[in-house]
C-alpha cells in the first residue's frame, strides 16, 4: 500500500511541478513583460473570464458533449458492425479495408463545410463528422483484435462444439477489448475536437460557436478559458473511458502485473 | 464395445506428403493408451484427426461404433498448450464446455465447483489463469477437458511442460483420479517413463509417414504400487520400448 502510494506520487509529482512552472512563467511574462493583454491574457484574467462566463460556457459545453456522446455511440456502433462484417466475410474485407485506410488521408476539417452544405446547421452534420472520425480507429482496432486470436484457441472451442457466434462471444470479443479501449481513448479526444471544429463552421450552439464569437470580439481571455475547458472535458472523457475499461476487463490489471514481474 | 476405433486413417496437410498412413488403433472402454513417438512424428496431427479438426483423406474414426470422421465437438480434447483463456477466471474456464452446451453460467459454476477439490485446485475458482503455477494450470485444463463429458478423452502432452518434481506429483495424482473416473483415454508423451507409469497399453507411432508400429501391454495392475518405477519389470518394459524406438 505504502509502496503504491509512493509510486503514484513519483508519477504525479514531476508533471505537476512542470505544469506549475509553466503557469509561473506565463504569469511572469504577463506581469513583467510588455505583451498586450489582447494577445496574452494573464492567468488571473483567464480565471476572471471563466468566473464571469461559466454558466454560458457550461450550457454550450452541454451541447458539445451531447454531440460528442451521440457521435461516439454511432461511431462505435458502425465501427463494430463494420469490423464484424469484415472479419466474417473476407471478400468484404479485401474490398473495403484499403478504401477505408485511404479515406483516412482526407482531413476531416475539409469535409466539415461540405457536411454543413448537405445537412444544414443543426446537430446532424456534427454527429456525422464525429461518426466518420471515430469509426475508423474503432473498426481497425477491433478487426485486428479479432484476427489476432490464436488459431489453437479457436480449435479448442471447436472441439467443445462451439458455434461461430459462441467463438465470437467467448474468445474473439474479449480478446480484442484491450485494443478496442486503446483506440477508444484516442477516439474520445478526436470526437471532442471534431465537435468543436464543426461548430466553428456552422451552428448557433456549442463551445465551437462560443469560440467563434469571442474571437470576433477579441476576448482572448475568454478564448483561453474555453480552450482550457475543452482540454479538461477531453481529459475527463479519457479518464471515464479508463474507468469503463477497468470495469470491463478485470483480468487486465492482474495479467499486466504478472507481465511486469 | 470399443470406445474408439481408428480405421485405415491417412492424412496429409498439403495433399502430397502423408503425415499419417493406414493408421489403425482401437481404444477399449476404460482403457488408458499412451501414444509414444518422436516429436514431429504426427501425434498431434492424429489427435486433430480424431477430434474432427483435420479431416482424413482416407479412413474412418468411430466413437462407440458411430462414424464421427471430421466432426468436432464429440470428444474431450486437451490441447498441447494449456489454452486457458486469460480473460476468464479459472472456474469460468472450467465451466466453458458446459456453458457452450447451453447451461446457465450460475449452474455451470456450481457443477464444476464440486470437482475443484478432487483436482487439487480448490480455492482458485475466482483467480485468473496467470495467477496459477504451471501444475495448477494443467490441472485446471484437465478438469475443463473432463467437464466436457465426452466418453473418450485425448490429452496431448499434459505433463510435458512441468518440472520433474511437479511432474511426478502430477503422475501420482493422475493415477488416483483416473482410478476413480475410469475414462477411456489416449494421451501423448515423448517420455518413456511416464508412458510405462501411467498407461495400460503403449502404442508407438513411428515412421514417415507415421503409423502404429508396435504395442506394448503393461500388465502391472492398477492402482499401481508407489515404487513401480523402481522395479525390475519397469526396467524391462523400458528396455523393450527403447530397443523398438531405435
Ligand atoms: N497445421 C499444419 N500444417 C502443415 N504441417 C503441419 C501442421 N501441423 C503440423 N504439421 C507437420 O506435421 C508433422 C507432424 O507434426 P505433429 O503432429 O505436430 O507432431 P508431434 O505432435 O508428434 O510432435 C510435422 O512435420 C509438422 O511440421
Ligand atoms: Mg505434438
Amino acid at each position: 500500500m505504502k509502496e503504491k502510494l509512493r509510486s503514484t506520487i513519483n508519477k504525479v509529482l514531476p508533471p505537476l511541478a512542470a505544469l506549475l512552472l509553466i503557469f509561473l512563467a506565463w504569469y511572469c511574462i504577463c506581469a513583467f513583460g510588455s505583451v498586450p493583454k489582447y494577445m496574452l491574457p494573464s492567468p488571473g484574467d483567464v480565471l476572471a473570464a471563466f468566473q464571469k462566463d461559466w454558466q454560458l460556457m457550461l450550457s454550450h459545453a452541454r451541447v458539445t458533449l451531447a454531440e460528442t456522446f451521440i457521435g461516439l455511440f454511432f461511431g462505435i456502433l458502425t465501427g463494430f458492425l463494420m469490423a464484424v462484417i469484415m472479419d466474417k466475410i473476407s471478400l468484404v474485407r479485401k474490398m473495403l479495408y484499403p478504401l477505408i485506410v485511404i479515406s483516412q488521408t482526407i482531413p476531416t476539417i475539409a469535409i466539415a463545410p461540405l457536411l454543413v452544405i448537405w445537412l444544414g446547421y443543426q446537430m446532424l452534420p456534427k454527429i456525422i463528422l464525429i461518426v466518420l472520425v471515430v469509426f475508423f480507429p474503432i473498426a481497425i482496432s477491433l478487426l485486428e483484435g479479432f484476427a489476432s486470436v490464436d488459431a489453437d484457441t479457436v480449435n479448442l472451442m471447436r472441439t467443445m462444439g462451439a458455434s461461430d457466434i459462441q467463438i465470437f462471444r467467448y474468445v474473439k470479443l474479449p480478446n480484442s477489448l484491450g485494443q478496442f479501449f486503446s483506440s477508444l481513448k484516442i477516439s474520445v479526444s478526436y470526437a471532442v475536437v471534431s465537435a468543436v471544429v464543426s461548430e466553428w463552421i456552422g451552428g448557433t450552439e456549442g463551445l465551437g460557436c462560443y469560440m467563434t464569437r469571442v474571437r470576433k470580439s477579441f476576448s482572448s481571455d475568454k478564448m483561453f478559458a474555453v480552450i482550457i475547458l475543452i482540454s479538461v472535458l477531453s481529459l475527463l472523457l479519457i479518464w471515464l473511458t479508463h474507468i469503463i475499461q477497468h470495469a470491463c476487463m478485470p483480468w487486465d490489471k492482474i495479467n499486466q502485473k504478472r507481465r511486469n514481474q | 464395445m470399443h470406445a474408439l476405433d481408428i480405421q485405415n486413417v491417412s492424412f496429409s496437410y498439403d495433399g502430397k506428403t502423408n503425415i499419417l498412413e493406414n493408421l489403425n488403433l482401437t481404444l477399449h472402454e476404460g482403457e488408458l493408451i499412451c501414444l509414444l513417438g518422436v516429436s514431429g512424428g504426427g501425434k498431434t496431427t492424429l489427435f486433430n484427426v480424431i477430434a474432427g479438426l483435420n479431416r482424413p483423406q482416407t479412413g474412418k474414426v468411430l466413437l462407440g461404433g458411430e462414424d464421427i470422421t471430421g466432426q468436432s465437438g464429440k470428444i474431450s480434447y486437451m490441447l498441447q498448450k494449456d489454452m486457458l483463456l486469460p480473460f476468464r477466471t479459472v472456474e469460468d474456464n472450467v465451466a466453458l464446455p458446459l456453458i457452450i452446451k447451453g447451461m446457465k453460467k450460475k449452474l455451470a459454476r456450481q457443477k464444476v465447483g464440486g470437482h475443484f477439490k478432487a483436482f487439487g485446485i480448490d480455492g482458485t475458482q475466482k483467480r485468473y489463469p496467470a495467477e496459477l503455477s504451471g501444475g495448477m494450470r494443467q490441472r485446471a485444463a484437465l478438469l475443463r477437458t473432463y467437464m466436457f463429458g465426452g466418453s473418450v478423452a485425448l490429452l496431448d502432452e499434459p505433463f510435458s511442460a512441468l518440472d520433474t518434481l511437479t511432474k511426478s506429483e502430477m503422475h501420482r495424482w493422475y493415477l488416483d483420479v483416473m482410478d476413480e473416473i475410469k475414462l477411456s483415454t489416449i494421451f501423448i508423451t515423448h517420455d518413456v517413463d511416464e508412458a510405462i507409469l501411467l498407461s495400460d497399453r503403449i502404442c508407438l507411432l513411428r515412421g514417415r509417414p507415421g503409423s502404429i508400429t508396435d504395442e506394448i501391454v503393461i500388465t502391472e495392475p492398477k492402482p499401481r504400487r508407489r515404487d513401480f518405477n523402481l522395479t525390475e519389470e519397469f526396467l524391462q518394459y523400458k528396455k523393450q520400448i527403447i530397443s523398438k524406438l531405435q
